[in-house]
């Protein structure tokens, strides 16, 4: 029994021990693998590389790609929110990538300064309300939500989601920490019901009239309404008048000890290009990074925005401070 | 007759040489084994606590004013909550299948397991979806009623500890009814004999000597509260667990959050050498193997209530989630389901089946050293080898992929001379590190069933057999494996399906394209699709119902 066990585990082992084929890009991915499969098929008949990927969270990605060093077979990451592209910068797992072609597709407040990384889609990050019981009238900002007025009225998802980090991260770029918390615990005392563990549920509970308003990314909008277009739900783009819409990237960098530099670079101008940024974006509902493309007739149907421009590396530096202001505001 | 006796201490010279501690361990091939398993397991957690060589005190400062005294009344709660659950659920259970006869008792005694198959998160995001404030439950009763403000939040502490006690229930119910299945209705007897009521019966002679197995159930129980970081993200609970994961994915600090996990290491050891000095001076121990299969029927209301209870407790914890699972499956099985399925499933089944037999082997290596060394050295490796389930899994990954890459490092270094190999790594990359890693994580779940049923034989049955001139390996496959063998299933049954269910490990250590079935719920989930995740869930549930039908209708001939 144990000879024949032995047998298999050398076997699986010889049979699979990592080899990296010259020309294949081997991506790390914190992105769903129903989100990027499609485009790595498209990337390898358009272009004839060969992909290998494996997909997991952030932190255990970057911990992986800390451990291995100079050994991983790892070419790109991908990952989303700009918090976690900072952080892979910042931990030296990356490496700076001068390519024309995403110096040209990518707006600059997208990308890293320093050319680490590059945001390929936009995720809006925006109120939602119940269409019977408010009007867009009543609704204006970001800040106003923590006006007395919602009092019992507002849904929030967990302060653990790094989109809300995000958030309140760029907030506190803008208005300095004393105001964001003042902002965040006015959030907090006009909650409903407790936070929500995703935007999904939020939304729903909104809709049945448990609350009325909330703060939902759109393309979770975008999935609950095809699935259920009948929702009293709308989309409300806050802060038009002042800084613009919260906006965050997923977004893709080189890895520092990358084998195949030359392939990750082509994957990532390809994903900048016309093909690339709509299936990069219309997979989930998103928005091009490049503004020269429109996005899914169904997300340009929410009319355009103003979105804020601070580059979305703030949202990183500023994450960990984001998250301590959260824990004073007692925000779940 | 079972008898409980309390150990004489034997009297050890007093040998404070370490010198003579090591190279009595290495003389004894059952220590050795303890040490080589034990070490397996400490050093990823080794590699966790070294994050204390980084001081991080302004993230501390910050739990300390902030974070941490919630935090620790939650766990407190959860852990005193789905403890009592557990045992409540796991005990009654396990008494009524084994020693009564009521109707439906042979459908529900294995049945009653089936509840181990769906992970506890899958539990979580079930029954929030049923019965949250936007749930059909509460959606009918605002119709009919128009208001549903009375009903319970189920995104509570009440909520989340009811989810996780029927989700953790099987480990106490599964070890529990082992214990009573050979013992307690002679138990009662024997109390009744002497004049005892069956009540007082249980709860003076079948409960306490019942104690290990149902303290080895509750312990995995406990152990997996406190590591779950899955079922309470769906409550939004805040414990340990999320607050590690709040600093390691929010604040940045792997540091921070290894130096929380290594707390949580070093109570759940406190808490289990707290354990075993309180029954140290205890014998659990049943001379003769003789069986008798006469249950005490139950008539009337007892009988038809003892089938209310089980079924009842099967259907909230089984039956209702199964059909919820399959309802939402069959929505995107069309656009979902592709051949690819099959790969997943074989993937899932091939990496349990490897998983749970070297668990098992390692479990009863570890459980005859300890047998055959009672105190000091080999005892403690032998505990230190099972505290990995105590970690959450995601730190505990990171712990042993640190340590594997490092071996990788070196290996190739010494390998580099030798021969020419394109190769970066020899290990990663492999399925080996995650068959370590199974092993390391889930030894408690294989040890704890094998250890209970090694302590039903007396040290003395050695001694008889060898004076029959009886050899070691004779002894072992015919005095032995006939005892032990209900302890191995269980075991077997336990760590294969938690390797399905198994998340953190597999997804950071999996070779290309080895996806699980758990990695599809992963990356379901991680989108909120809670609904496109039952899919696999579902295939996943019905996958481990295999192995636990098939093992708890063979395995356990006292069942029969």
């Amino acid at each position: 029994m144990s000879k024949r066990i032995l047998a298999v585990l050398l076997l699986t082992f010889a049979g699979l021990s990592a080899s990296h084929a010259a020309d294949e890009v081997v991506v790390y991915s914190a992105r769903a693998e129903q989100l990027i499969k499609p485009m790595f098929d498209a990337f390898t008949k358009e272009t004839g590389v060969p992909v290998k990927f494996i997909t997991d969270k952030e932190g255990p990605l970057m911990e992986r790609l800390k451990a291995e060093g100079k050994n991983t077979p790892a070419d790109v990451l991908l990952t989303v929110d700009a918090g976690n592209l900072w952080q892979a910068a910042n931990e030296g797992l990356l490496q700076p990538v001068q390519s024309a072609v995403l110096q040209k597709n990518i707006p600059a407040h997208l990308k890293d300064p320093n050319n680490q990384w590059f945001g390929l889609s936009v995720r809006a990050r925006t109120i939602v309300y119940n269409t019977k019981a408010l009007k867009p009238a009543d609704l204006s900002t970001y800040e106003d939500l923590a006006s007395p007025k919602w009092k019992g009225k507002l849904c929030l998802r967990t302060s653990k989601k790094v989109y809300n980090q995000s958030l309140v991260a760029m907030m506190i770029a803008e208005k300095g920490e004393a105001e964001t918390e003042k902002i965040v615990r006015g959030w907090v005392a006009n909650l409903a019901t407790d936070v929500f563990p995703d935007d999904t549920k939020l939304m729903e509970a909104i809709a049945a009239g448990q609350c009325d308003v909330g703060i939902v990314n759109t393309y979770y909008y975008g999935r609950l309404l095809e699935k259920k277009p009948d929702l009293a739900l709308a989309l409300f783009w806050p802060n038009q008048q002042t800084t613009g819409v919260h906006v965050n990237v997923s977004g893709a960098g080189v890895v520092k000890h990358a084998r195949n530099v030359k392939g990750s670079v082509q994957m990532l101008e390809w994903f900048s290009s016309e093909q690339g940024q709509k299936m990069f974006a219309d997979l989930n509902l998103e928005y091009p990074a490049n503004p020269a493309y429109k996005p899914d007739p169904l997300v340009a149907n929410w009319v355009s925005f103003k979105q804020n421009l601070i580059n979305v590396a703030k949202a990183g530096e500023l994450q960990a401070a984001a998250v301590r202001l959260m824990d004073r505001a007692r925000y779940k | 007759m079972q008898t409980i006796t309390l150990d004489q201490p034997t009297k050890a010279p007093a040998r404070s040489a370490f010198v003579s501690v090591v190279s009595r361990l290495l003389r004894d091939p059952w220590s050795l084994a303890a040490l080589f398993f034990a070490t397996l397991v400490l050093v990823p957690v080794l590699v966790v606590m070294s994050s204390f060589l980084h001081p991080v005190q302004e993230v501390w400062q910050h739990l300390f004013e902030h974070v941490l005294a919630d935090l620790l009344w939650n766990t407190l709660w959860l852990v005193l909550g789905v403890g009592s659950g557990t045992l409540l659920l796991g005990v009654s259970l396990a008494w009524l299948t084994a020693v009564y006869e009521f109707p439906g008792r042979r459908l529900l005694s294995w049945a009653l397991l089936l509840p181990m198959a769906i992970p506890a998160y899958v539990f979580a995001f079930v029954f929030i979806g049923l019965f949250d404030f936007t749930g059909p439950v509460q959606g009918w009763l605002r119709e009919v009623f128009g208001s549903s403000a009375w009903f319970p939040r189920i995104r509570s502490t009440g909520g989340v500890i009811l989810v996780m006690s029927l989700a953790l229930y099987p480990y106490v119910y599964l070890l529990a009814r082992n214990a009573f299945a050979s013992q307690g209705k002679r138990a009662l007897e024997a109390a009744q004999s002497l004049g005892h009521s069956r009540f007082r019966g249980f709860f003076n002679v079948a409960l306490p000597m019942a104690r290990p197995w149902i303290v080895g159930g509750l312990m995995l129980v406990l152990m997996e509260t406190l590591a779950d970081f899955g079922t309470v993200s769906v409550f939004n609970y805040d414990t340990f667990t999320t607050a590690i994961y709040k600093t390691w994915f929010g604040m940045f600090s792997l540091d921070a959050a290894s130096q929380l996990a290594s707390l949580l290491v070093i109570i759940v050891f406190a808490l289990l050498v707290l354990e075993q000095l309180s029954r140290s001076r205890m014998r659990y121990t049943q001379a003769g193997r003789h069986q008798e299969n006469n249950r005490i029927t139950l008539c009337g209301w007892a009988a038809w209530g003892a089938s209310l209870f089980a079924g009842l407790v099967l259907a909230i914890a089984f039956v209702i989630p199964l059909i919820q699972l399959l309802f939402w499956a069959v929505g995107v099985f069309e656009q979902d389901f592709d051949s690819r399925y099959f790969g997943f499933l074989h993937h899932t089944l091939l990496l349990a089946g490897i998983a749970a037999v070297l668990t098992a082997v390692g479990a009863l290596l570890l459980a005859y050293a300890a047998r055959r060394n009672p105190q000091g050295m080999t005892r403690h490796l032998v505990r230190i080898a099972t505290i990995g389930y105590a970690l959450p899994g995601t730190v505990l990954a990171v712990g042993i992929f640190v340590a594997v890459a490092w071996l990788d490092r070196n290996l190739l270094q010494l390998i580099r001379p030798l021969i020419e190999i394109e190769a970066g790594m020899l290990l990663q990359g492999s399925v080996v590190i995650m068959l370590v890693g199974y092993v390391v994580r889930f030894m408690a779940v294989g040890f704890s069933p094998v250890d209970s049923a090694m302590q039903r034989m007396p040290p003395s049955l050695d001694d008889v057999s060898r004076t029959l001139g009886v050899s070691n390996l004779t002894m072992l496959r015919r005095v032995h494996a006939p005892i032990l063998r209900g302890g191995l299933v269980t075991a077997l049954i336990l760590v294969f399906v938690d390797v399905m269910k198994e998340m953190p490990i597999t997804l950071m250590t999996r070779p290309f394209g080895w996806d699980t079935l758990a990695v599809r719920i992963f990356e379901m989930t991680s989108e909120g699709e809670w609904e496109r995740a039952a899919l696999p869930a579902v295939t996943l549930v019905l996958a481990g119902l295999i192995p636990i039908i098939f093992l708890s209708r063979h395995g356990n001939q006292n069942e029969k």
